[in-house]
């Protein structure tokens, strides 16, 4: 049965978490049995915290918008495709790329636990793991993406994809307008974690701000 | 089980609340806890699926009050201890006093980065052929198990529609409880709005979950 351990503050007493406390001393008690290399520990929290990122999957993207035949590929095989990359293993084992559309905005959520496609968007953000975008991921999406700043066109329709298996999802979002004669290493700067999980949409270059995906009539005069 | 995870579709947890440039860790323990988590895992001693299950086993009041880093640090000590790596008295004391079980493999900092390229594929041959394919019309069970699954509450006994059929993966509801890979066929499954969540759903709302063949019947 389970059991607290929390509440004692041998050893650590000076620990301002709790919980610190109680990682440490597991982490004490596994280092001395030797059943794991502290060393092993810093290289996997060097991997997620310096290596593996949002920043893999925003190049998969980039590289998408720029070149048809990778982003066919992407579609019908992306484990391969990611792989082609460098970027594959734990967590992004198998993967599967969902291609937002003029129609269709999709969203990703595991409502069972943290699913999460790590080799493209490394660890997930605290709020994906928690039970408030959990819950209401599936049962009102706009809801959700309202808290994000991102309100939809009444009649595009949504597609949520509840990762209940051990595939992983990635959203490819529709490039924006504005983007012409970028470099692929530029669009990928524009494209963020959220917009690869579907709560966000790429940036508008040169802005922290999200760019358009249609060019509406006043900025179309604007921009000529 | 109907655990604390299977959150789909329920209320009054409050706002998603994203962090504007959240760091990939909050605290030092958090990064501990994730490798920790990771360097155990790969003793190869229990599989992801029992890992999930000792997560989904917390009382909901802890799981409710947990970040996920505790959650799994949780789940962690009980999987410890059911395989006999550490016992309750040395998580007391913080510190080693039994020699406890040997793993079959300990993760050392020069296999990190080709394990963590490796991950751990579960797709599976399976002999029979698909007993779906796109299109079908399908109804998903109306079951509730006490032990392991991953067809969530909110999408049993509800009637889709096949979009694809993956390939097969080990069967996480027996994988779970040591029971073996018996790995199946996972289809996506497509759920119109409004068979979820009722006449009040967004008209332009469709759900697809990753379902086992097992948890289909035609609709």
């Amino acid at each position: 049965m389970t059991h607290d351990h929390h509440d004692h503050d041998h050893h650590h007493d000076n620990e301002l978490d709790p919980f610190a406390a109680r990682v440490r001393a597991l982490e004490t008690i596994l280092t001395e049995k030797g059943l794991i290399d502290p060393a092993a520990i810093d290289a996997i929290v060097d991997t997620y915290e310096h290596k593996v990122g949002p920043r893999n999957g925003a190049r998969v993207v980039a590289k998408a918008w720029t070149d048809p035949e990778f982003a066919e590929w992407l579609e019908r095989d992306a484990t391969a495709a990611i792989a082609s990359m460098g970027y594959m293993g734990r967590q992004g084992e198998h993967m599967q790329a969902v291609f937002n559309t003029e129609d269709t905005h999709n969203l990703v959520v595991c409502t069972l636990c943290s699913c999460y496609p790590w080799t493209v968007l490394g660890v997930p953000p605290v709020w994906y793991k928690a039970p408030p975008y959990r819950s209401q991921a599936v049962i009102n999406p706009r809801g959700v993406l309202a808290e994000f700043g991102l309100i939809l066109p009444e009649e595009t329709r949504i597609r949520v994809w509840d990762s209940t298996a051990e595939l992983r999802y990635m959203v490819v979002p529709m490039r924006p307008v504005e983007t012409d004669g970028l470099s692929e290493e530029e669009l990928a700067k524009l494209v963020t974690r959220d917009a690869m999980i579907g709560t966000g949409l790429p940036l508008r270059p040169g802005s922290r701000e999200p760019g358009a995906l249609w060019p509406a009539a006043d900025e179309k005069g604007a921009a000529s | 089980m109907n655990g604390p995870h299977d959150l789909g579709g329920q209320m009054g947890f409050g706002p998603v609340a994203p962090e504007i440039d959240e760091p990939v860790f909050h605290t030092d323990w958090e990064k501990r806890a994730l490798g920790v988590t990771l360097a155990t895992g790969a003793f190869g001693a229990w599989t992801i699926d029992e890992s999930r299950h000792a997560r989904e086993s917390l009382h909901p009041a802890t799981y409710y009050s947990a970040s996920y880093y505790e959650i799994w640090i949780r789940a962690l000590e009980t999987l410890l201890e059911r395989h006999g790596f550490v016992s309750d008295d040395e998580l007391e004391a913080g510190h080693k006093i039994w020699r406890g079980v040997t793993p079959k493999r300990v993760l050392h900092e020069g296999d990190v980065a080709a394990v963590l390229a490796r991950g751990a594929p579960c797709d599976r041959d399976v002999s029979t052929a698909p007993r779906f394919k796109p299109g079908d019309r399908i109804r998903t069970l109306n079951e509730h198990p006490e032990t392991h699954t991953r067809l969530p509450r909110y999408a049993r006994g509800k009637t889709g529609t096949i979009e694809a059929v993956r390939d097969g993966f080990v069967f996480p509801d027996s994988n779970a409880h040591g029971k073996g890979e018996n790995p199946e066929h996972v289809y996506t499954v497509c759920f119109d709005g409004r068979e979820l969540w009722g006449q009040g759903a967004d008209p332009a709302l469709t759900v697809s979950i990753d379902a086992w063949e097992s948890y289909l019947e035609p609709a």
